[in-house]
């Protein structure tokens, strides 16, 4: 099975991100710890999501690419964030785990995790969907690519296919 | 009370080369009257990110002064984000809240803060290394200070007339007043990235 949080933090530094933004999820948990070892990144842990679009708007207005780190929940808490994004064509790489999608176990996660690839593309975002673990590091190289030369706002989403947690005991155990 | 548009022309009239985000509205227009410049970005939307917008420049850009001039009801949307500043402790940036207490834009509804919510207070508690409370033109001086000199993060929280007044409205495209910036700001290199 591939390493994929290595081979996405790789793909981060290929891609020139300079900036990473998250709020936690237990699929991310590996990601988030290379990302706060690398000094070469600034790693910013967020109270919303939506600050994270503000830090990604504001690196780019400053000259530094930045990625976001959620779960699919807090892409709800983007949405109205997300009008800027599109209003300014500022350029967003977004890395989402989902859940509430397949073999959820939190009935409180479902709803917002199957509107999420159509709340992004309802505000103008660009939804690439990923089944498989490695799937992921080329999915972002294409999406920072789209993101950062194409001026759009990119979200891959990982799916729970991927990520594996089927139960709150295997979550706290994260 | 102070009127916001001397204290807005007062805080930027020391800008020197210092990045402005103005929050949306009447904060937005009091940058425009003390005189639009590519490197102030105004907030048109995005309610409740200013500061973050001043925290990814200021991460990005840290040998430039940040300075973020926001209303009470953007900064309050956005409360979290002082916790968030406070962690990062960005020495270049700064926040100027204009505090009206009111909703300006939608009628003049009081806000928090004029129901005893301190947003100085706030952002000593999230670590913020330099705040200050201002209710006399005598402690502008004070507070330019702290907005443009002083290691950061400072929010100078500043109470002001609540008052309608002309509009003074900057350019409205989102991609224009990205691209003015990024160009003002980074020169060539802005086009490319």
């Amino acid at each position: 099975m591939s390493d994929w949080p290595l081979e996405a933090h790789r793909a981060f530094r290929q891609a020139g991100v300079s900036l990473v933004g998250y709020v936690p999820d237990a699929g991310h948990k590996r990601l988030i710890e290379l990302c706060h070892a690398d000094t070469a990144l600034k790693t910013v842990r967020l109270t919303t999501e939506e600050e994270g679009i503000g830090l990604a708007a504001g690196g780019w207005l400053g000259g530094a690419r930045s990625v976001l780190l959620m779960q699919s929940s807090g892409v709800g808490n983007c949405i109205n964030a997300l009008g800027m994004v599109r209003e300014c064509r500022f350029p967003l790489l977004l890395l989402v785990t989902m859940r509430g999608e397949f073999g959820e176990f939190n009935p409180w996660q479902v709803p917002m995790g199957q509107a999420t690839p159509a709340v992004l593309e309802a505000m103008g975002a660009v939804v690439h969907k990923i089944d498989a673990a490695d799937e992921i590091a080329p999915a972002l190289t294409a999406a920072a690519r789209l993101a950062f030369d194409s001026y759009a706002a990119v979200a891959v989403l990982i799916s729970q296919r991927v990520i594996g947690i089927k139960s709150f005991q295997e979550q706290a155990a994260q | 009370m102070m009127q916001r548009r001397d204290v807005v022309k007062t805080l930027l009239a020391e800008r020197g080369n210092a990045l402005v985000v103005a929050g949306l509205g009447s904060t937005a227009w009091d940058c425009t009257a003390a005189g639009d410049s590519p490197l102030t970005f105004p907030m048109w939307g995005a309610m409740g990110t200013a500061a973050m917008m001043g925290l990814g420049l200021a991460l990005a850009q840290p040998s430039r002064r940040v300075l973020v001039i926001t209303g009470d009801g953007e900064m309050l949307m956005g409360l979290g984000s002082l916790a968030t500043v406070g962690v990062q402790k960005a020495r270049n940036l700064a926040i100027a809240v204009i505090d009206n207490e009111r909703y300006g834009e939608t009628g003049m509804q009081e806000t928090h803060t004029a129901h005893g919510v301190d947003l100085a207070g706030v952002a000593r508690s999230c670590g913020f290394a330099r705040t200050l409370l201002v209710r006399e033109p005598g402690a502008l001086e004070q507070a330019c200070r702290l907005l443009h000199s002083d290691a950061g993060p400072a929010l100078v929280q500043i109470k002001v007339r609540a008052e309608k007044l002309p509009l003074a409205l900057p350019p409205r495209e989102g991609a224009l007043l990205k691209a003015r910036f990024r160009r003002a700001l980074l020169g060539e290199a802005a086009d490319a990235e």
